[in-house]
């Protein structure tokens, strides 16, 4: 029986309603939730209804012609799209790789920072820089002053391993956005595993150590089952925020070349703005919500765990 | 409690951090509640972000001295997000702009649609210090729709051939005045020095402003075209393959590293920095190169290569409109024909210097002693391309649509930028030239059957 | 997060041999640490330099790492009239971060002091509305504040600040809620506080590193967002992010502008945030660290 456990059944014990509310003692108890709820729901449910208003329509805003009501002829063309399902696996290609890299370096890094070493406080301090850095600003530089096939300074590290003049964004053009990505959400994810880490009894660690364990048994055996959900925790959190990448993208390739780094995002911008068909990209974004809240049910479902764990520290 | 202690004092620290911001700023900000730019005396202004309209912003005041009263607010956006701000703004009437700046592009399809002010009926024939035939010919009449200018131009541009004297003399080539096309790829093949200088340097960057833009000039000239005269398109036909074949293979044997990602700017670095041998492109640039003396000097200008056409230069130019929901039409017009006037070129000369005057808008320019002197090396080839234009005959099989590295019609934009996606994939590699061109073929089929 | 935390004793090793290698396995901590700290701060101080570069030297192969610094970029920067941009930044980014906390603060409670029946299914919602891909509609947004007359009005940024991060700031105080031991609250109920008074006077103080953590986290969103403010605004009420891209020309590429541009936006955030990066450790651990 872990300690985490053990701590559950405490927390549980302790948060046991003895019998249920009356009406009115459940309203006051709703009360307070409910200026955040009703403020969630009008501002973002109200677009949502519109954009479904709006993919029943043929409106395009490059004419002055008055949008027309189509029913769903908009739908119609969602299902054959070519692009529109290359821009979803995009996404999850994206969303996958970024996630997963960022989460392996950010255990590595947190358990790197974890150990008492000269200026850890400092190096921490530089770590966490990229998650702080506006995304329109970092994502411009990395395309110049960093990518750049004829001056930038990423050819210029490598040079001496025999890479010479990669035009990243055109050969890599997915995998340099991934980089950036990570670069961003690597100490998101770190911070959260640090403080995991650090919530972790030393002195069981050097008691498993003194009785002859090796690194990686207790890696395996006690810091990682202790880490678990606030590794959950950052992947959940990373893939909410990755999913939805736009300024990377928009500042760095549009989409391109080809459309190999339209991402979905991006491409409902494009369909929005690039071809101003309104309702089109409206029944695109009804589609994905769709697909996303389904998603999001399993997703939720299988990070529950996040939520017990919750519970059981309080 | 120790601990607790410490760390409420942080906690405190931060907030008094917000607390002294949210002081600093105070009122200030909450001026923004004031809502749009429609108030009678600012006018606000949506402006593409390039050194001749921040030159515009720096001499803001003097007109700002002689209106006074008058305020001019610039919303300077880089070209894409500018467009698409002032297309969802014009057309659900968000009536934030007094004074647009668009294209040849857009003007003609907006006046159509009713969103801008003709401008030569409402102020230009009552305005007789507006001096409009002084505009050159092809310019204004590529923002005129049914013989009403509906913007007026700041600058307008063609495209040329600008090379390295020296590194062509090195090479023992000469290049006429009016290349072809083969001709600048064999000398493209001698020069090109992998690593060190690019024979040549195209655009590859997506965006139909990019990379179409130099490809659609190729492609007229090699006979291609984008439909036919019933609205079929003709993306994969042997004229405009050929072209493409011939414009990518160039691209990727004899030009710049990474070209898939290059647009006008990134070119411009790069001939300025000595990596390019030869540069196909706006003729703007020159006015920028000239701001680099090593480079300028050594630097020669010819036409736009051809191969079947006369002559292959595109067409393009920024201009100011008014749209028609502007709650401040009077001063909007006081400023537009303020920025595109002859005074307004003169005062760029005196204060800026000649060779910084916005090109390709007036003959007077061409004419003035003082930037004939500062623009000789490429004055004359700039406005002998610009007036060698004819928008309506720029390909060689008859076409039913009007552009030359544009389609001027309302779904070009989307389908040029899905084009061009596809053609920076080739030139990137991801994909073949006739899987390009096939794909793009597919998307060009149903913009063509919207025309009928 | 304290200093005494991080410095936490440890037992001290027994016998010579296992000195050394301690200390040898310290030097290879300290460099592992320092070559990660460096590769992920070396993007940042590249921007950093480039921006007191002149223009010139930003092109140049191999890079320039020494060069005789200039503020000029800097000056050219300033000189576009920064003031209002950054007034527009500091209002939305705090405004809605006092909105998220006012919101916030009571939902939290009603989903961890004193739990509604459903309190799962109203987190879930919260997070769930983090999902949903706001380019899908930013068009309707776009007609809704313009027919409420919130275009180009700074406030409209607030509200939409404000719901972009409630989500997290609710799930975020709710963690910290949750670790208020009970007897604290037992005993302020007794004295007959009401909502207002225990959660201002009890639970507020004894969460305060939360609530800090969770503004941090607000502050560093809202600050850095560039759809909404460049799409919503023009004039009057553009932020940091839309200057920062006003200074993409389509005619000439400037390195060392862009870069003193970029760090101009940058460094109020950085500043914060290595402030109180402790906070942030603490915040994003969702109040689960002892």
């Amino acid at each position: 029986m872990t300690v985490i456990e053990q701590v559950t059944r405490r927390a549980q014990a302790r948060r046991v309603t003895p019998r249920a509310p009356s009406t009115r003692q459940r309203w006051t108890r709703r009360l307070p939730l409910l200026p955040a709820l009703i403020y969630m729901i009008v501002i973002t449910q109200i677009p949502f209804i519109v954009t479904l208003w709006y993919s029943l329509q043929n409106w395009n805003l490059t004419s002055n012609a008055r949008a027309k009501f189509t029913g769903l002829s908009n739908y119609g063309s969602v299902f054959t799209n070519a692009n529109y399902r290359s821009s979803l696996l995009v996404s999850v290609e994206m969303t996958a790789v970024a996630v997963i890299v960022s989460m392996v370096l950010a255990v590595a890094l947190a358990l790197l920072l974890n150990q008492k070493v000269l200026g850890r406080g400092v190096a921490r301090t530089l770590l966490i820089t990229p998650f702080l850095i506006m995304p329109v600003a970092s994502a411009l530089l990395w395309k110049t002053t960093m990518l750049d096939p004829t001056y930038g300074l990423v050819n210029w590290l490598l040079s001496p391993f025999g890479v010479h003049h990669v035009a990243w964004l055109s050969t890599h053009p997915l995998g340099s956005i991934i980089i950036v990505l990570i670069w961003r959400w690597t100490p998101f994810m770190t911070l959260i595993v640090l403080a995991g880490l650090q919530g972790q009894p030393l002195d069981v660690l050097e008691a498993a150590r003194v009785d002859g364990a090796g690194a990686f048994v207790i890696f395996r055996r006690m810091i990682f089952p202790h880490l678990r959900p606030y590794i959950e925790l950052g992947t959940l959190l990373g893939s909410i925020y990755i999913v939805n990448t736009f300024d990377e993208v928009y500042s760095m390739t549009q989409g391109g070349p080809g459309t190999s780094t339209t991402n979905m995002p991006y491409y409902l911008y494009e369909q929005a703005f690039q071809a101003y068909n309104i309702g089109g990209a409206a029944a695109l974004g009804v589609v994905t919500v769709i697909i996303v809240m389904i998603i999001a049910t399993f997703a939720l479902r299988l990070i529950a765990s996040v939520f017990r764990f919750e519970e059981a520290v309080g | 409690m120790a601990i607790r202690a410490s760390r409420r004092w942080q906690a405190a620290s931060v907030l008094a951090l917000a607390a002294i911001g949210a002081a600093a700023c105070g009122g200030g900000a909450g001026g923004g509640g004031g809502g749009g730019g429609s108030s009678s005396k600012t006018v606000t202004v949506a402006v593409v972000a390039n050194p001749d309209i921040t030159q515009m912003e720096q001499l803001i005041s003097n007109f700002e001295k002689q209106n006074p009263g008058i305020k001019v607010k610039f919303d300077t956006l880089p070209e894409n997000q500018e467009r698409s701000e002032i297309q969802k703004d014009i057309s659900t009437n968000g009536g934030l702009y007094d004074v647009v700046m668009i294209s040849n592009y857009e003007t003609p399809i907006w006046a159509k649609n009713g969103w801008l002010d003709n401008l030569s009926t409402k102020f230009i024939n009552s305005d007789s210090s507006y001096d409009v035939s002084d505009l050159l010919p092809p310019i204004a009449n590529s923002l005129s729709y049914n013989g009403g200018l509906y913007s007026v131009p700041f600058y307008g541009e063609s495209s040329m051939l600008y090379y390295r004297t020296s590194m062509l003399k090195a090479a023992g080539i000469t290049l006429p005045q009016h290349p072809t096309w083969a001709q600048v790829a064999a000398a493209a093949a001698k020069l090109n020095k992998p690593g060190k200088v690019a024979g040549i340097c195209l655009r590859g960057e997506n965006g139909w402003g990019e990379n179409l833009a130099t490809l659609d000039t190729v492609i007229n000239t090699y006979g291609g075209s984008w439909y036919n005269t019933s609205w079929q398109p003709q993306l994969t036909s042997p004229a405009t393959e050929s072209a493409v074949n011939f414009y990518v293979n160039l691209v990727k044997k004899d030009g710049e590293p990474g070209a898939a990602n290059d647009g006008f700017t990134e070119l411009l670095t790069l001939y300025e920095q000595n990596k390019c041998a030869m540069w196909y492109d706006s003729t703007v640039a020159a006015g920028s190169i000239s701001a680099v003396p090593s480079v300028f000097k050594d630097t020669s200008y010819a036409f736009a290569p051809t191969e079947k056409t006369p002559a292959s230069g595109w067409l393009y130019t920024w201009s100011l409109g008014i749209p028609k929901d502007s709650a401040n039409q009077a001063n909007a017009w006081k400023f537009v024909s303020w920025a595109t006037s002859k005074p307004y070129l003169q005062l760029v000369g005196q204060k800026l210097g000649w060779a910084q005057v916005p090109p390709g808008s007036r003959t007077s320019t061409y004419t003035n002693p003082n930037y004939a002197k500062a623009a000789s090396a490429f004055a004359s080839v700039t406005e002998q391309s610009i007036n060698s234009v004819n928008q309506a005959k720029a390909t060689v099989p008859k076409v039913p649509y009007v552009g030359i590295q544009f389609v001027d019609i309302p779904q070009f934009e989307d389908l040029g930028t899905s084009v061009s996606n596809q053609i920076a994939g080739a030139i990137a590699g991801s994909e073949s030239v006739s899987q390009a061109l096939q794909a793009s073929q597919q998307d060009a089929v149903p913009v063509g059957q919207a025309q009928k | 997060m304290t200093a005494s935390a991080l410095t936490r004793p440890r037992p001290r090793p027994r016998g010579a041999s296992r000195k050394a290698k301690t200390w040898s396995a310290r030097v290879a901590w300290f460099v592992l640490v320092w070559v990660a700290a460096i590769a992920f701060f070396l993007p940042v101080l590249w921007m950093i330099l480039t921006a007191f570069k002149p223009e010139t030297a930003a092109y140049s192969y191999p890079p320039k790492w020494t060069f005789s610094p200039t503020l000029s970029e800097f000056r050219s920067v300033f000189s576009r009239g920064i003031a209002p941009f950054l007034e527009n930044s500091l209002f939305a980014t705090l405004v809605s971060t006092l909105l998220v906390l006012v919101l916030a603060l009571p939902a939290a409670y009603a989903l961890s002091i004193k739990p509604v029946g459903k309190w799962r299914d109203s987190l879930f919602f919260f997070i769930s509305t983090k999902m949903l891909p706001i380019v899908a509609a930013i068009v309707p947004i776009y007609i809704v504040a313009r027919d409420v007359h919130l275009l180009d009005n700074v406030y409209a940024l607030v509200l939409l600040y404000a719901a972009m991060n409630l989500p997290i700031a609710v799930w975020m105080l709710r963690s910290f809620m949750l670790e208020v031991p009970g007897e604290v609250l037992e005993a302020a109920r007794i004295d007959g506080a009401n909502l207002f008074r225990e959660l201002t006077r009890v639970i507020a103080p004894i969460i305060m590193p939360g609530i800090a953590a969770s503004a941090l986290i607000c502050i560093i969103f809202a600050w850095n967002e560039f759809f909404f403010a460049v799409n919503l605004t023009s004039t009057v009420a553009a932020t940091m992010p839309v200057f920062l891209v006003g200074f993409i020309t389509s005619e000439g590429l400037f390195w060392a502008q862009l870069s003193a541009a970029a760090t101009v936006a940058s460094v109020p955030i950085i500043i914060i945030g290595w402030i109180a990066q402790k906070q942030l450790v603490r915040g994003l651990s969702m109040g689960a660290l002892k």
